[in-house]
């Protein structure tokens, strides 16, 4: 559970109901709400482009009245997923609940369970709102998945873990990381490059559910985060007997990147992967060549250029960026990392593995790091900060005005934004890296 | 007989006020007759989709107000769309001359499990208090949650004590979801509010020179049209300051940009506080654009302007209108969003020659607060430019409305909200939304809105490219079905109706 539970202002996550963009980003799956009107167009409105196949105003809802307040919802509910499966083509639906359906108390596991006797693929999760928030219940949801919907094809597999070169990735939490989409297909595209097979789940390079159903014969999961999705992980290594390996943040860069490939390398081969150590060498080579020849042009650049450049940075970001981001701003960008502000409601007991993480980013710099959900007063504190030079603040849309007021330089990186479009732009890996700092000097150069 | 009573903490929704629905299939004639002849009712569906929700509504009416603050009382989702309105306010703050707009303050209680057990009274108390400290604000709003109504937590008294404490208005607006169908009963929960709390009654009759505007946000037209009889629009709720919306008591006049929109405030206005609203729809189209200047002339007493004025915009503008009429004779259109607006839109869509084949509104009020048969939109329309078939209240299921499209597929598809455009695009069929509602107002607004229709309905290559790659969750066998099959105890329309055609040339 997460920790602080006082008030919020400008809040960088949602509710447990967020979960749904979880299922709306595996292709062809539909969230089913038992909740109230709107509670959808909540959810939907705090993320971007979030309507995938079947989201937003696609998704079926029992929309609670009064009268289902008082009486309960749940023959309504059976309805709805009655017709769910005349009106939309879908291959997984997940029913989830509101703070209504979770404080009437109806019981729609059991009606699920109904639908499941009849071999639909449908799967139920609590997600009252009030419980948690989408950081915490993008695992239960993912669970829920694993645990009623994946189960239903252990019988047809032998043996788990039987492709030693396949993977199971949770990195990118959908929606709430705005990178999501091109992050993922970029770790693909880089364990691939190492003789991994992966399995990623979410967007476009998803096979669906019948990525889903292959997750027992994985041979390992990597888990890419701070703290969430370890419950996920958890979960796989009781069920499954899947190990997993365990990369704190997210890798941006050559030196993050290659150090989380390094690590999976070394893994998956102790787990029996095989993978073929010159093929991996030369691939990591290659990318971190093209990547170098790119550093070279932006040292040009960095020490040539008179006309005025920043020289520090702020970030208000979750856990897995801001470390991520700390890392590879200091190193390869030539900036240097000021207050930063981990905003995702971090659980106190992964506190000290961030500070930790954060602190072996440099022998010589003290990186003063503030965990705080309320947004609203991190930026009260960072109005208050004063650094000599031109700063640069990596944040939310919510940033945008900090940053003028404050005379900096912004770039908007995380959520929620109404200022920056992002299709399949990634910040993972080494193009990731690239990218993030044409972000930041198109930024600077524009202002010229 | 009145519909407001301002000594309740909480609005009376709209199906019990107005006997508003969410669900009609017929054409629009039928229910403007039903809709006075009291046989309308309300029913339910078997299949549905995400709705909207009030407090959105709400949120959108008191988060633009310069110098408030709102706390929602609740688990954080329920305002987690909200810093749009945020980009809405920065947006737009130049159109109502508002030079530095400063960010919004919007908080969450976030209510945990352990909350919706021993209630969140206290923290809602604690969060009344620091958000002030931290603000000093004119007036705070807290908005209630579905979580926080159910538990029961007593909003009220919060309120009422916090305003005693801070001597600011502390206003309690009741809008959770699960209260009302029709979520524009959301609007009229924050004008509740504002019109227990923070609109002032006068001691004299004396107005100033204003008129109340009720609408959103949107550009300026009323400045200019105000301007020849001495008076000056009074933009409310959004950007108004809360010394605005005290003084709108004074005003001489309320008129409406969308008669759903301001039918509660309208009617607080000159219920309560003596400002007369203008007896007349808003000026959608030309013959009720004559209508609405000459009530505007009758109430302000200078009639004979009113005609000079109506003399000048036929003058300057029927050209031009009857030059885009010829260009868009014989089109054809399917309209959704919401009520009034979406019937505004027929009109002017009615008013450039253009067939609207069918609609999907998203909820119907029979007659508004005013109890006044001139403020309806939809009566007006079919007066003056016919019968709409294939008129169908559609609660914004989104399943009803891509059904429909598909079976019309008209020239053009005209959305009002977000969301909805988008299924205009996947059938390869062009569709403009325009959230600014002054925008196809007035004589200026057909002769604007007839150009935008002329550039969407060239520039189709965009919508062709979609609607040949698109995605579609819908099933085969769901198109093939009636629109109406998952509403309980209608009969289902198979048919499709014809409409009466838009104005003819000359």
């Amino acid at each position: 559970m997460a920790n602080y539970d006082g008030y919020l202002e400008q809040q960088r996550f949602t509710c447990a109901l967020g979960a749904i963009q979880t299922v709306v980003s595996i292709p062809r799956a539909v969230p089913i709400l038992h909740s109230g009107p709107g509670c959808g167009e909540m959810i939907s409105g705090f993320f971007d482009k979030s309507r995938g196949y079947a989201g937003g105003s696609t998704s079926p809802c029992t929309n609670f009245n009064e009268r289902d307040v008082v009486f309960g919802g749940i023959d309504k509910l059976r309805n709805i997923i009655d017709n769910t499966y005349k009106v939309l083509d879908t291959d997984l639906q997940v029913v989830v609940t509101g703070c209504t359906g979770g404080i009437v108390g109806d019981d729609i596991d059991s009606l699920v369970q109904e639908f499941q006797d009849k071999d639909k693929p449908i799967v139920s999760v609590d997600t009252p709102g009030f419980k948690s928030n989408n950081y915490v219940s993008h695992s239960n949801v993912v669970n829920a998945i694993i645990n009623q919907y994946v189960s239903k094809y252990e019988d047809e597999i032998d043996e788990y873990r039987t492709d030693k070169k396949l993977v199971n990735l949770f990195a990118s939490i959908p929606y709430q990381d705005p990178f999501w989409k091109g992050n993922l297909r970029e770790y693909k595209r880089l364990l691939e490059g190492i003789g991994l097979k992966v399995n990623v789940f979410f967007g476009s390079e998803s096979r669906g559910v019948q990525e889903l159903q292959d997750i027992p014969k994985a041979n390992f999961n990597i888990l890419v985060s701070p703290w969430y999705g370890k419950a996920i992980v958890d979960n796989l290594q009781r069920k499954y007997g899947q190990p997993y390996t365990w990369f704190h943040y997210v890798p941006i860069g050559a030196n993050e990147t290659e150090r989380f490939l390094k690590q999976v390398f070394e893994f998956a081969n102790n787990e029996g992967a095989e993978l073929s150590e010159t093929k991996a060498k030369k691939f990591i080579k290659h990318e971190s060549k093209a990547y170098f020849e790119e550093l070279d042009n932006l040292a040009t650049f960095l020490m040539e250029f008179r006309f005025g450049l920043p020289n520090h940075v702020h970030i208000v970001h979750d856990a897995g960026y801001v470390v991520g981001m700390v890392r590879f701003i200091l190193h390869e960008v030539g900036l240097v990392p000021k207050e930063v502000f981990i905003t995702d409601n971090t659980p106190d007991k992964y506190k000290d593995f961030i500070l930790k993480d954060i602190k072996e980013t440099s022998d010589k710099k003290d990186i003063p790091v503030y965990f705080e959900p309320n947004a609203g007063h991190a930026q009260d504190i960072l109005r208050g900060i004063k650094h000599d030079g031109e700063g640069v603040i990596l944040g939310s849309g919510w940033e945008q005005e900090l940053a003028r007021e404050k005379g900096y330089h912004f770039v908007s990186v995380a959520l929620p934004s109404t200022v920056r479009m992002v299709l399949t732009s990634n910040y993972v890996g080494f193009t990731g890296g690239l990218r993030l700092i044409e972000d930041i000097y198109n930024t600077v150069l524009g202002a010229f | 007989m009145g519909t407001i009573n301002l000594d309740l903490p909480s609005v009376e929704i709209r199906e019990i006020r107005l006997n508003s629905v969410g669900t009609y299939s017929g054409n629009a004639k039928e229910l403007v007759k039903k809709s006075y002849d009291g046989s309308l009712k309300d029913v339910n569906r078997k299949f549905m989709q995400c709705n909207g929700c009030s407090i959105t509504k709400a949120a959108c009416m008191t988060v633009l107000i310069q110098d408030s603050v709102v706390i929602e009382h609740g688990p954080i989702g329920c305002s987690s769309c909200f810093h749009g309105f945020d980009f809405s306010y920065r947006s737009d703050a130049h159109l109502r001359g508002v030079e530095n707009p400063t960010r919004r303050r919007i908080y969450s209680t976030n209510i945990s499990e352990k909350d919706t057990v021993y209630g969140g009274s206290k923290k809602l108390e604690k969060t009344i208090r620091e958000v002030y400290e931290q603000n000093k604000p004119s007036t705070i709003f807290v908005l209630s949650t579905c979580a926080t109504a159910i538990v029961g937590d007593d909003i009220e008294s919060v309120c009422v004590d916090a305003e005693e404490e801070l001597g600011i208005p502390v206003v309690s607006i009741t809008c959770e979801g699960f209260r009302s169908k029709v979520w524009t009963t959301g609007f009229d929960a924050a004008y509740h509010g504002i019109a227990r709390k923070l609109i002032a009654k006068q001691e004299t009759d004396e107005k100033n020179n204003k008129i109340n505007v009720i609408n959103f946000w949107g550009s300026d037209r009323f400045t200019d049209w105000f301007k020849p009889f001495g008076y000056e629009p009074n933009y409310i709720v959004p950007f108004s300051k809360v010394a605005t919306l005290k003084d709108s008591s004074k005003s001489a006049l309320t008129v409406q940009a969308c008669s759903t929109l301001g039918s509660y405030l309208g009617a607080c206005l000159e219920q309560e506080y003596g400002v007369p609203e203008l007896e007349t729809a808003p000026p959608y189209g030309i013959r009720q654009t004559d209508r609405w200047f000459r009530a505007l002339g009758k109430a302000l007493h200078q009639e004979e302007k009113a005609e000079e004025i109506i003399a000048e915009k036929k003058k300057e503008y029927l050209p031009k209108i009857e030059e885009l009429r010829n260009k868009l004779q014989g089109k054809t259109a399917f309209v959704t969003g919401g009520a009034a607006h979406g019937h505004a839109l027929t009109s002017v869509l009615g008013e450039l020659g253009i067939k609207v084949v069918g609609t999907s509104i998203f909820h119907h009020d029979p007659l508004y607060d005013s109890q006044r048969l001139g403020n309806d939109q939809l009566n007006q329309r079919v007066t003056d430019y016919g019968n709409i078939g294939n008129y169908r209240v559609c609660c914004k299921q989104e399943y009803e409305i891509v059904n429909s499209l598909h079976r019309l597929m008209p020239d053009l598809f005209i959305s009002r909200h977000h969301g909805m455009s988008l299924w205009g695009a996947k059938f390869g069929i062009p569709c403009i939304q325009i959230d600014d509602e002054h925008f196809c107002m007035g004589y200026e607004g057909l002769v604007d809105y007839g150009n935008r229709l002329l550039q969407v309905l060239e520039n189709d290559e965009f919508v062709k490219t979609i609607s040949k790659h698109a995605s579609n969750p819908y099933t085969k066998w769901w198109f093939e079905q009636s629109p109406d099959t998952f509403i309980e105890g209608f009969e289902k329309k198979e048919e499709i109706e014809e409409s009466d055609g838009g104005r003819k040339i000359g």
